[in-house]
């Protein structure tokens, strides 16, 4: 294995280590990554912009820094990939749509600030479902991703971007962003670690709004220290975000580092137990459950009742919200511009310019929000879906009265082919099924890889869910996992990933490049 | 445009009862805008700024940005709901507002729905005459203004027929508060003039409690009438009409009249008042349809997500209560019955618009009738004649002190209005002009009976007629006496001793 082959597989908490003990620098580190992005980026697609010349700058600075003695975060010189919902200043940020194509933000979104005051080196934004929109990357304007297990296969969504780039060893991190389980689907599938922290724990500053009431930014990553090493950079309150939490965060990664489930009482909920679960994916939740029990916890089955509703009351929310977000494309101020033959008024103008630079899975969400929030539909759909809301998050109070945390498979399946399910929206939404509900209430949760379903060799994920502000909990359980699941293996799930640099690398989908 | 035909004004109220509803707009003056750290150009040091450049991501609705609650505009607001008698809300919500229209930037507003900062108020508005009406409130809320647009090319200026327009988001996410009247009934052919008298203490009551630069001419203030009428003895209303762009107290007063006049033309044909917004025009005194209101009814609101509700502590409201100042009529019904002024009396000074200064008169020792004879006498004529305001004039502090001179006769009335000319000339205070002129009255007798004698010694024919008992005669004297003495004298004193010197002189 090359120096540089090397550098690519550590974790970033490892790699960390290394550039604080001045053994390689982050110039390096950050070349390394860009040179493995160089050589599978063409088959994966995890990226819509590689910002090759001002990682290394901002590479070099750190290297700078701690050779004249500065103080530096954990984390200094580690590079992190940055999902394109957050704007950044002098990168484009596109969302994945076609109507903010060249569009580079005046500003960096609050999380984004975070890392790079924390010395990380953003390497540039990845791809992902247009607005966030989809559980495949598929409905990007630019092309989908490709899962690094298998590259005819979807790498969830819609932050399939941030999780391949991790997955690919193409960064160490990544920044992703979750309103119904758009980082923790995508962990699911590419046996990667993905965190919903709890809603208002980081700021949504700057992250372009799908649904403002569920949205959640949080880490992506490869193990789950990492994972804690990034909350615990990007967390904290922010006076540009009113939904931020004011009171201060205990240390994640220091729930990462004593991990005990000895005496841990975990829910399995019911409803979330079915056989509408794919039979691997059922499988090795239940080897990981078994797993926790021999090492001290204590598996209790609890119920969920209104969780069969939260789907139908979250495509109603969403929907409602994302129109009203995203009626600002108007070509007024930034983006795309189409001016009808011959001219126009700005309501033509700004119709012409939506019609072009929507997609059609956001242009289908539009409708149904518009819809959904009109005057004498309010009360039957907005309405009623808020008290669905209000009624899965009692289900939760009531859950967490009686256990510490809640586990569920993360996903019904395993990953899917390309173009499999992107006729059939209603199948595409059961994807979320699981990961939703959290979402709705608000709560923090965290997917991390089981092994390998049996039938297809692909990545099975499993979820822990905590009560609110409670993140330290899923640090806890998953850390101990983690730990027992990789003794078992003899090593991290992503070990047995196709090894992307010595294989041909195919692509069989037309979006990729 | 077809022929309006209007109605007669007085006959238009014979056959109808006209029944009004305001809405207005405050501009709150605070340091920066409702949600976003960029400055307030509704703000006097900020006022007429260069297009788009006071403006952050967030008043230009940048992807990713987010609103933030100005704390200083909801104080202001609570302030204000307090002066208009409202209850002001434990919990209060923001919700948006949707619709599409380029100086939007978000393409929504952000505003109060269902759960505003201030409801259910009163307030009691005097007209001229003096009678006071109580005006409804139904609720103040809270919301950012938009952008301001420019149509260029094209004849009118407006967006019909322009080649294209410019956006100045300097004005969006501006802090306003929207008050709404509930309908106000029973002001009949008042309901101009009411219409007037209310945005008119609303301007009063936004410039006492210092929460606005209130200037209808910049839109601080902005005034939308609803009109409508209902048939003599009907109970359903009529439907009503908007007018906006009612940019001056006189225009929202002629804007109204013109509605009833026009309303009632077409009623009485058996015709249908069509419910829409109208814009006024103050060139030719007169409205024209603008959109139909129904067309945009469903503004599809939904609580704002990014924003948490408005939870004002009752300690702190207490505070804004007590520190408010007095409502402008109980201050003058108060003022009123300390001073012991006829209805008459009151009526003149506040018509004069010279209540402050009579109050800092008295406050400086001068008697309620003094400041009354003052202010509305000799200043008022000044004024009138030098076409400006009485109040500037003088100051209550000078008038005071003349008052004084007069009480203890160191100056005749005539004398004091010799020296108020020179306090308005600027040449110091009554006492030093006193000093300066040697205005005093002489009141040494000695030396009146010495110029009384030699008065009486020149004109012996008058001396014999005052001593056969026409007293009348004595005015020669006098007016002798008086010229000799420069005026400086007390006409009744001098009077007196002419009439003792007379009967003494053999």
């Amino acid at each position: 294995m090359s120096h540089s082959d090397d550098l690519i597989r550590l974790s970033a908490a490892e790699l960390a280590g290394r550039l604080g003990r001045g053994e390689v620098s982050s110039v390096e580190a950050t070349q390394a990554h860009l040179d493995r992005i160089a050589a599978v980026d063409g088959a994966v697609h995890a990226f819509l912009h590689v910002n090759a010349e001002g990682a290394l700058r901002a590479a070099a600075e750190v290297d700078r820094a701690r050779a004249a003695g500065e103080s530096l975060g954990e984390l200094a010189g580690v590079p992190i990939a940055i999902k394109d919902v957050l704007v950044t200043e002098g990168m484009p940020s596109t969302s994945g749509s076609k109507i903010l194509e060249g569009w580079i933000p005046p500003y960096d979104a609050t999380p984004v600030r975070k890392v790079r005051e924390a010395g990380l080196v953003p390497l540039g934004k990845t791809n992902m479902d247009e607005f966030a929109m989809g559980s495949s990357t598929e409905h990007s304007a630019y092309g989908p991703t490709h899962n690094p297990w298998d590259l005819d296969r979807i790498p969830g969504g819609s932050g399939g971007g941030s999780a391949a780039s991790v997955a690919a060893f193409e960064a160490p991190l990544a920044l992703g962003s979750d309103t119904g389980g758009s980082i923790r689907q995508p962990a699911h599938v590419t046996g990667t670690v993905g965190v919903k922290p709890t809603y208002g724990a980081v700021s949504r500053y700057g992250s372009i709004a799908l649904a403002s009431s569920l949205d959640q930014i949080g880490p992506v990553t490869r193990t789950v220290l990492d994972a804690a090493l990034l909350q615990d950079v990007i967390a904290g309150h922010d006076p540009h975000d009113s939904t931020s939490i004011a009171e201060p965060w205990p240390s994640m990664a220091e729930a990462v580092r004593r991990a005990d489930v000895q005496g841990l009482r975990i829910g399995v909920v019911k409803e979330l137990d079915t056989d509408g679960f794919q039979t691997g994916v059922r499988q090795r939740f239940h080897e990981s459950l078994e797993l926790l029990e021999r090492n001290g916890a204590e598996i209790v089955e609890v119920e969920a009742p209104n969780f069969e509703h939260a789907i139908a009351a979250y495509y109603l929310i969403l929907p409602a919200e994302a129109s009203s977000n995203l009626a600002k494309f108007d070509s007024v101020r930034f983006g795309l511009r189409v001016t009808p033959q011959g001219g126009g008024t700005v309501e033509q103008v700004m119709a012409a310019s939506r019609e072009a630079g929507f997609g059609p899975e956001v242009k289908r969400r539009i409708i149904l929000g518009t819809y959904a929030l009109s005057a004498g539909y309010y009360d039957a759909y907005y309405g009623s879906a808020q008290k669905v809301r209000t009624l899965v998050q009692r289900d939760f109070d009531q859950a967490f009265a009686k256990v510490d945390v809640l586990a569920t498979p993360t996903a019904p399946t395993t990953a899917f082919k390309l173009g499999e399910k992107l006729d059939d929206p209603l199948a595409m939404y059961l994807n979320d099924i699981a990961t939703i509900p959290a979402n709705l209430a608000g709560v923090p949760g965290i997917s991390l890889p089981a092994g390998l379903a049996p039938e297809d060799g692909l990545p099975v994920g499993i979820q822990f869910l905590a009560p609110a502000r409670q993140d330290a909990r899923l640090y806890n359980v998953g850390g101990a996992l983690e730990r027992l699941l990789e003794a078992e293996w003899g090593g991290p799930l992503l070990a047995k990933a196709p090894d992307l640099s010595t294989h041909e690398l195919t692509a069989t989908e037309e979006g990729a490049l | 445009m077809a022929r309006v035909e209007l109605m007669d004004y007085e006959q238009a109220l014979e056959l109808f009862e006209p029944v009004i509803g305001l809405e207005v707009h405050v501009e709150l003056n605070t340091e920066t805008k409702m949600f976003s750290p960029a400055p307030n150009p509704a703000n006097e040091k900020y006022h007429g700024a260069a297009p788009n450049t006071l403006v952050s991501p967030v008043c230009l609705g940048l992807p990713g940005s987010l609103p933030v609650v100005n704390g200083e505009a909801v104080e202001k607001s609570i302030s204000l709901g307090l002066a208009l008698g409202c209850s002001i809300a434990e919990s209060s919500r923001f919700a948006r507002k949707n619709y599409f229209y380029p100086d939007l930037a978000k393409n929504y507003q952000i505003s109060q729905y269902d759960e505003p900062i201030a409801f259910d108020g009163e307030v009691e508005v005097e007209l001229a005459d003096g009678r006071t009406f109580q005006v409804p409130i139904e609720r103040a809320h809270m919301e950012e203004d938009a952008g301001k647009l420019t149509h260029v090319g094209g004849a009118t200026g407006r967006i019909q027929g322009a080649e294209y327009s410019l956006v100045d988001y300097n004005r969006a996410g501006v802090p306003l508060v929207e008050i709404v009247t509930r309908p106000i009934f029973g002001a009949e052919g008042d309901a101009p003039e009411l219409a007037k008298a209310y945005v008119s203490t609303i301007r009063d009551m936004a410039i006492s409690l210092g929460i606005s630069e209130a200037r209808m001419e910049r839109g601080n203030l902005r005034c939308d009438a609803n009109v409508s009428l209902r048939p003599r003895g009907a109970e359903q209303l009529g439907t009503r009409t908007e007018t906006k762009n009612v940019n001056s107290f006189r225009s929202i007063e002629r804007a109204v009249r013109y509605e009833i006049q026009r309303q009632a033309a077409i009623l009485a044909k058996g015709g249908a008042i069509t419910q829409e917004t109208r814009h006024w025009h103050e060139d030719t005194g007169t409205t024209s349809p603008g959109r139909p209101k129904s067309d945009a009814d469903d503004y599809r609101y939904f609580p704002e997500p990014d924003l948490v509700p408005v939870v004002p502590s009752r300690e702190r409201v207490a505070e804004l209560r007590a520190a408010l100042p007095e409502p402008p009529p109980a201050r003058r019904r108060r003022l009123k019955a300390e001073w012991g002024f006829t209805d008459l009396e009151f009526q003149g000074v506040v018509n004069g618009g010279l209540l402050n200064e009579v109050a800092a008169t008295i406050a400086a020792g001068a008697s309620p009738a003094a400041a009354r004879k003052w202010w509305t006498g000799e200043l008022t004529r000044l004024a009138n004649a030098s076409e400006t305001d009485a109040a500037s004039l003088a100051s209550p502090e000078h008038v005071a002190e003349l008052a004084a001179l007069v009480e203890a006769g160191t100056l005749t009335d005539r004398l004091a209005r010799q020296v108020l000319e020179g306090v308005v000339a600027g040449e110091g205070s009554p006492q030093q002009i006193v000093d300066a002129r040697g205005l005093a009255v002489v009141s040494d007798d000695g030396a009146l009976i010495a110029a009384i004698d030699a008065a009486l010694a020149a004109q012996p024919d008058v001396l014999a007629k005052i001593r056969d008992g026409k007293v009348q005669a004595a005015g020669a004297v006098i007016g002798a006496v008086m010229k000799a003495m420069q005026g400086k004298a007390d006409a009744a004193r001098v009077r007196e001793l002419v009439l003792e010197r007379a009967a003494a002189a053999e």
